[in-house]
């Protein structure tokens, strides 16, 4: 496979194939190291704080949140739709650059799918409680059932986000697991203990490494990413049309499913940025997830960063370009009004601080790329409230004009439900093999950088082996 | 005949001794049980340890499980079914409510034996259908669980034969000794009750009767007596009125008889093809009241100035009259006595001028005015005058100073509070501390109540007969209701054991009523027959009688020298009524506590109104949002002191002025009221006549540094510029009755061009415009005229009456989470608007910023808002699990068992009418209301279910009474009959401002309705299609609107 020597190598340190192995297997196979359990510690007490608000919620009712009946979504649907967006990054990664044959996806699409399915699992928390009757949830499946022909809504968005939702995960996990059955069972086969051996053996499905298991395992990797592919577009085009299909100025637009998928993608990698800088420190996965990662991520980000800034201000635009009264005052308000700071911020995060990247010493440092992603995403759940809160809190009958302020239960589901996302993801670091090393072990003879060096050194030999 | 024989088997087709044998057993063959009971020892049997394990668990799962069952809730049914009441089916009583305060012609509807819902009694000319918040709340009061549920002797429970062995010897003791009998009560307009007591004075002569009312109109019946020789109030016709002035009179909310004068109101406002006029209302006020709110011309002026702005019109009148002028001082607002001047001139014989002062030297000059203007006997009836407001302030001071040098033997007090609604400075709680034996009648243990040796708790007014006579040609029976729920008894059942040793009341009465009322009439010439009529209709009406020309010769000068006398100074107080809670004998109720106020929209709370531009100049705070504290400072009043009283921004409040309303600040009502708000009563003084004054001129206020919580159900005051309210001039609605009711016009892309199209041609559906869309039946619509509703709040309360709408609590309304059905959006007028924006050359943000502020003295409009019904509602498409859907009929149903409580559908309503259970709002010990007991959860309609946690609630535009309609019409087949039944908010409507019916039916009023130009859907360019319209708003004023 010939690679431009211009192109930098995507995994550092002269690594074989074998070191390959013991670096990604050392985090499963040893102890986990103080890093860790600090991480750990805090993601577990605030997974406890989760449990203990949920339970309020749903003992007491979801009169302990502070919506109310002028504003009745919040903090609830607001981090419902920025878990969802942040999920979105690992899909695109998998799929969408598996198709494009970007080979730099291989250090993270592990990581980056794991987080999907644990994003869309904190999304999918805000929709069960957010609901006043939260052991009824099922309703909006279509089960059969014996409440007379009762069947669900096909014309509510809430419908078709179910669907979105729940097809989105099922694709995530099976592509993540799909990917994860080689690297389980070179797990399997390094197993010490019989523990190990009899579980990694499990979930390795009889992986045996023949040729005819690596060729079903490459046509069934391209199946799902076709299949993913539509999915990457369709789940935020649809969580957008919760409040695009709806009548309120402020929710009622076209712009919103290309606009939310941007801002989507934009967050998700943010959000991969944040994790994988962290990952590699933790794990000392340096070599693997190298600056040329964090640089091509950073370059999305900025795409995506600067489509969302384009919608924003077009939002504007047709606003005062409508002439509606009701839309006009909804962005005056939105800019002005008693949420001006959250629009400050979603302005400030979302459209001015991704434009740093254009420079690129910042693009390549790895703390600036570091708090920015954070930044990013700060900005990208403000949006979110901007767009749920500031629409509700002054629609059409100013006696109906009021504030929401989220009660201290609230906050807790929020924070909790990142000890949720960072427990599960610091599990998944200890337990499954947080790069898809098998994958990656593919162009070791191309991207390395040995393989560079033998390809600088001698050009020739490297085109006639082939 | 066919004799084949069939037969099951052989065995019975040979019927053997065997067969039969067995056929009687209940199985046929020999059931297993030696299998697994043991015979000598447990391993010989075939069960072994496992099976038997098997079946142990077995029985001792089923046997748990059995006894899981759901909790059972006891009934107990009728033993023996009344033959008057039929289970689900619904009961009416003719009644009256009649508190001393508020007077009402009632219907009262039962349903198994417990009175629900009260609604207005159409048969009355007096109330005409109509009641007040106050009226409608009463029913819940009865199953007040703090109500008294015995006598008392001393604060401990005693019984009845032990009261009167008591009294009766206290009662001879007094008399004997020569000591005063005192019967100390409210306006009695009862004809039986005042006869009783006249018997009862005969009995006992040292007894009189002195009442004192918390309310005194005392200045309008000494005013009467001076210029007319009768001490009464009269009858005001206001339907007649062209021109209204009122003086600080909120005769539309509080005063003398509200209701009536509301009804007599909405007639002179309505508009229509057949009537093209309406009346023309000036109010001179301090408080923005629910009358000032109504007014075309509201001036705002200090209390003090009321009495000189009288003189000054009555000078301007007379000049007109060339009767000779009195001696006044200079107003600030001559230029619009003057207008008033013109107007009442130009309509003599067809205006009022009316006075809310209790001062008698104001009130002749007022009568003076109306003289001028040849009122009398036409829209003012002296002759055929009201009973109500006979209080008598000076009567109640004689009695307080008897009191004091220990003069009274027996103080018996009914109906009344004087503990709590005397001035403090009159000391009536020391007097009382010096009477010999004090009885209260009172229903719970009041303030006064608690402070008496004996308390006799009355009935409440739905278990008791009575009488009452609101006017002098109007008659009305109390019947009861239930029978009654706690050990309490009439207090004419009292008086009569203390006089006679025992009698029965309701004989009492009716031997009245064959006295008097029975011989006033000459169509049913036998009393049962007639009594059976009058209880049945609960009322008796006799014509009016006729009125000899009223003389003049009263000399106002010293009148008018008296009120010259008036000083006013920097900060005058004003005591108001709120329409809650009125004079405070209701404060025990948690709906009226709830109901927002109509002018300010607070709930629970009492407080300071001010001018936002004093406040601002004095500091404090003026914005009032949800999390907002506002400022508070130390009232001083007549010496008097509370610490701490919240100060609320109120535009259209004088500078110089605050407003405080009566009623709050109770300490012994119960657990709903208790300390919520200072006691204003106590701060009152007397005027210059002696009387009591409902405001005062010595008051200051010092800051304090405590931050107080003021919940309101509105924090945003103005429309913004939004045409959801419309309205227009009574000028301008005469050269063009669609005038401010422009159609809303959408445009659309036609090519390169817009074209502009009416909103409701735009269509993504097939309608009833366009072909193929056909629907058949009934069509359930409402029609609001604006130009007509008071904004009174009265809808509110019958609404959570009729449909077990949950009070939620001071804390939950501040988090925006009332749960009424139906609210009424006030709104202030701005002086900025976007024109004016861009021709002072403002930026927008600034426009929008100065919109919100309301003005100074602004014109102020309401706005009734329930469920719009949309035929194309937005609240249905999203709803993901069909909970909420259309029906045929045009409604739009809630399915609460279906919610799952998304709240989607409260987001994507445009009009915000839906509400959320955001908690269990019943048996909760958080929401201590009516609900949390058994007791208050009597008053709960059975026809409508109480709604769980969770799952979203609105208007259903009183499905349960629609389908009792269909029902009832389908029983006698027959088609619906227009207005047969109505929704709860428009039947009892004081002004009619909301009609309901099916719209289908051409001939309906609400179909008429619908046709008038004036008819208009609220935001109808979203092309919901509303099933409720509303009517333009016209002000009666020559300046344009813009």
């Amino acid at each position: 496979m010939y690679e431009a020597p211009i192109r930098e190598p995507l995994i550092l340190g002269d690594k074989t194939n074998h070191e390959i192995t013991e670096d990604i297997c050392r985090p499963i196979e040893g102890k986990a190291n103080k890093y860790w359990w600090w991480c750990f510690i805090v993601a577990f007490a605030a997974l406890i704080w989760w449990v203990l608000s949920v339970a309020i919620t749903v003992g007491e009712g979801i009169g302990v949140w502070g919506i109310n009946n002028i504003v009745d979504w919040g903090w609830d649907i607001t981090n419902f739709v920025w878990w969802v967006g942040i999920g979105h990054a690992g899909t695109l990664i998998s799929a969408v650059l598996l198709l494009f044959r970007q080979k730099w996806r291989l250090s993270i699409n592990r990581s980056a799918e794991a987080m999907t399915i644990f994003a869309v699992i904190c999304a999918a928390t805000f929709l069960l409680t957010h609901i006043g009757r939260p052991w009824l949830p099922y309703w909006l499946l279509p089960l059969p059932n014996q409440f007379g022909s009762l069947w669900v809504n096909f014309n509510s968005p809430l419908v078709w986000d179910t669907f979105a939702v729940s097809t989105y995960f099922t694709v995530s996990l099976v592509f993540w697991y799909t990917g994860l059955i080689p690297d389980f069972a070179v797990v399997r086969d390094r197993a010490k203990t019989k523990a190990m051996k009899f579980w990694y053996g499990l979930l390795a499905f009889g992986w045996t490494g023949s040729s005819k298991n690596w060729q079903r395992f490459e046509e069934v990797s391209l199946v799902l990413a076709g299949v993913s592919t539509p999915l990457v577009l369709s789940v935020h085009t649809i969580v957008s049309m919760d409040f695009a299909t709806s009548l309120i100025p402020g929710w009622h637009a076209t712009i919103f499913p290309p606009y939310f998928v941007a801002g989507a993608i934009f967050s998700g990698f943010a959000m991969v940025q944040t994790l994988l800088i962290i990952t590699r420190k933790v794990l000392s996965l340096e070599n693997y997830i190298t600056t040329l990662h964090i640089d091509m991520m950073n370059r999305i980000i900025l795409v995506t960063g600067s489509i969302v800034g384009i919608a924003y201000i077009t939002e504007f635009f047709i606003a005062w370009y409508s002439g509606v009264e009701y839309e006009s005052y909804c962005f005056i308000n939105r800019a002005t009004g008693y949420y001006w700071w959250a629009y400050a911020s979603m302005m400030t995060c979302n459209v001015i601080s991704p434009q740093l990247f254009w420079i690129k010493s910042l693009r390549t440092n790895i703390t600036f790329t570091f708090i920015l992603s954070i930044v990013v995403n700060t900005g990208m759940w403000f949006e979110r409230f901007v767009i749920i809160v500031s629409s509700l809190h002054r629609a059409y009958v100013p006696s109906e004009w009021g504030n929401y302020h989220p009660s201290w239960v609230e906050v807790g589901i929020y924070i909790g439900s990142l000890g949720l996302f960072f427990t599960c993801f610091l599990l998944f670091t200890r337990f499954f093999p947080v790069i898809a090393m098998s994958e990656l072990k593919t162009i070791v003879k191309s991207s390395s950088t040995q393989a560079k060096r033998a390809q600088k050194n001698n050009p020739h030999a490297h085109a006639a082996h082939h | 005949m066919n004799n084949k024989k069939y037969w099951k088997s052989l065995g019975e087709l040979n019927n053997n001794d065997e067969f039969i044998k067995q056929s009687k057993n209940e199985f046929t063959e020999q059931l297993p049980i030696g299998n697994f009971l043991g015979k000598e020892s447990l391993a010989d049997t075939k069960t072994p340890r496992r099976d038997f394990l098997k079946f142990l668990g077995f029985s001792v799962t089923a046997a748990s499980l059995a006894a899981c069952e759901t909790p059972v809730r006891k009934t107990v049914p009728y033993l023996i079914k009344p033959e008057e009441i039929t289970v689900g089916i619904a009961n009416w009583y003719a009644s009256t409510y009649d508190d001393g305060n508020d007077f009402c012609n009632i219907l009262v509807k039962t349903r198994e034996g417990r009175p629900i819902k009260i609604e207005g009694n159409k048969l009355s000319s007096f109330s005409g259908g109509g009641t007040n918040a106050r009226v409608q709340a009463s029913v819940l009061s009865l199953y007040d669980n703090e109500r008294l549920q015995g006598p008392l002797k001393d604060g401990k429970a005693t019984d009845w034969k032990q009261i009167d062995s008591d009294l009766i010897a206290k009662l001879e003791a007094a008399n004997a000794a020569g000591n005063g009998i005192r019967i100390l009560s409210s306006t009695i307009t009862s004809p039986s009750l005042n006869a009783l007591i006249a018997e009862f004075t005969a009995k006992y002569p040292t007894t009189k009767l002195v009442t004192y009312d918390a309310i005194s109109y005392a200045g309008i019946r000494k005013a009467n007596q001076k210029t007319f020789g009768a001490a009464v109030i009269p009858t005001y016709n206001f339907s007649n009125a062209n021109v209204i002035v009122s003086f600080g009179a909120d005769f539309l909310g509080n005063w003398v008889s509200p209701i009536q004068f509301a009804r007599q109101y909405g007639k002179s406002r309505k508009l229509s093809k057949d009537k093209k006029e309406m009346s023309k209302h000036f109010q001179f006020e301090s408080i923005l009241s629910l009358s000032g709110a109504n007014a075309d011309v509201r001036v705002g002026v200090k209390p003090s100035q009321i009495g000189a702005g009288v003189v000054n019109l009555y000078n301007a009148i007379a000049t007109k009259a060339g009767a000779a002028t009195l001696s006044a001082g200079k107003v600030p607002f001559d230029k619009s006595i003057a207008k008033a001047a013109d107007a009442l001139w130009a309509n003599q014989g067809k205006s009022i001028v009316i006075c809310g002062s209790n001062d008698s030297h104001i009130q002749t000059v007022v009568n003076g005015i109306n003289y001028l203007l040849h009122n009398y006997d036409k829209t003012i009836d002296i002759v055929n005058h009201l009973n109500l407001g006979k209080g008598d302030d000076a009567e109640f001071s004689t009695l307080i100073d008897e009191m004091k040098g220990g003069k009274v033997g027996v103080l018996m007090m009914h109906n009344c509070n004087p503990v709590y609604t005397s001035p403090k400075a009159l000391e009536f709680e020391a007097a009382l501390a010096k009477v010999g034996t004090s009885v209260s009648f009172n229903i719970s243990k009041d303030e006064t109540a608690d402070k008496c040796k004996y308390v006799c708790p009355n009935h409440h007014y739905l278990e008791s007969w009575g009488d009452a006579s609101p006017q002098v040609n109007s008659f009305a029976l109390i019947q009861p209701t239930i029978y009654p729920l706690f050990n309490t008894r009439a207090i004419g059942e009292s008086l009569l054991a203390w006089m006679k040793g025992s009698g029965n009341y309701q004989d009492y009465i009716k031997s009245v009523w064959q006295k008097s009322m029975f011989t006033m009439q000459n169509t049913e010439p036998f009393f049962e027959n007639f009594w059976e009529k009058c209880l049945h209709d609960g009322i008796f009406e006799t014509s009016p009688r006729l009125a000899e020309p009223l003389a003049w010769s009263y000399d106002l000068t010293a009148d008018a020298a008296d009120v010259a006398n008036e000083k006013g100074s920097e900060l005058e107080i004003t005591f108001y009524q709120k329409m809650g809670i009125g004079n405070g004998n209701q404060a025990n109720n948690p709906w009226l506590q709830e109901m927002p106020d109509p002018i300010s929209k607070t709930t629970w709370d009492n407080y300071i109104t001010m001018s936002p531009k004093e406040m601002e100049r004095r500091g404090y705070n003026i914005i009032h949002e949800k999390e907002e504290k506002m400022s508070t400072v130390n009232l001083t009043v007549n010496g008097v002191t509370f610490q701490n009283v919240p100060v609320f921004p109120q535009p259209g409040q004088p500078e110089g002025t605050i407003g405080l309303a009566l009623g709050y600040g109770r300490t012994k009502a119960g657990k709903v009221a208790n300390n919520i708000g200072v006691n204003a009563y106590s701060y009152m003084g007397k005027n210059a006549d002696g009387l009591l004054s409902y405001y005062a001129t010595k008051v200051s206020i010092a800051d304090s540094a405590e931050k107080y919580m003021i919940v309101t159900t509105q924090t945003h005051q103005t429309l913004m510029g939004r045409n959801m309210v419309k309205e227009t001039t009574f000028s301008e609605y005469l050269k063009d009755p669609k005038a401010g009711n422009e159609t809303v016009m959408l445009s659309l892309a036609n090519g390169h061009e817009h074209k502009k199209v009416p909103a409701h041609t735009v269509d993504l559906w097939a309608t009833e415009d366009k072909p193929g869309f056909a629907r058949p039946g009934l069509q359930w619509s409402m029609g609001i005229d604006l130009n007509v509703c008071i904004g009174c709040g009265n809808c509110v309360v019958a609404c959570q009456s009729e449909n077990n709408v949950a009070v939620v609590g001071k804390d939950e309304v501040r988090m925006n989470r009332e749960m009424h059905w139906i609210r009424i959006d006030r709104y202030y007028s701005s002086s900025m608007t976007k024109e004016k924006g861009e021709l002072e050359n403002k930026g927008i943000i600034e426009t929008y910023h100065e919109m919100e502020v309301p003005e100074e003295n602004p014109q102020v409009v309401f706005q009734p808002l329930m469920c719009m019904h949309c035929n194309h509602a937005p609240c249905e498409t999203v709803c993901p699990v069909i909970a909420t859907t259309h029906s045929n009929e045009g409604l739009n149903h809630m399915t609460y068992n279906r919610c799952v409580g998304t709240k989607y559908c409260a987001n994507n309503c445009p009009y915000k009418v839906r509400r959320f259970n955001w908690f269990k709002y019943f048996e909760n010990k958080q929401f201590d209301f009516n609900m949390n007991n058994d007791l208050g959860k009597m008053v709960l309609n059975p026809d409508v279910t109480v709604r769980s946690r969770g799952v979203m609630e609105k208007c259903s535009m009183c499905i349960q009474r629609i389908q009792e309609g269909k029902l009832t019409a389908k029983k006698e087949g027959r088609e619906i009959r227009d207005g047969e039944f109505e929704t709860a908010c428009a039947q009892s409507c004081p002004t009619n401002a909301i009609t309901f019916g099916n719209i289908a039916d051409s001939n309906s009023k609400v179909a008429k309705m619908k046709e008038d130009e004036r008819s208009y859907y609220m935001l109808e360019e979203l092309g919901v299609k509303p099933s409720v319209f509303y009517q333009v708003k016209v002000r009666n004023i020559e300046e344009s609107l813009s």
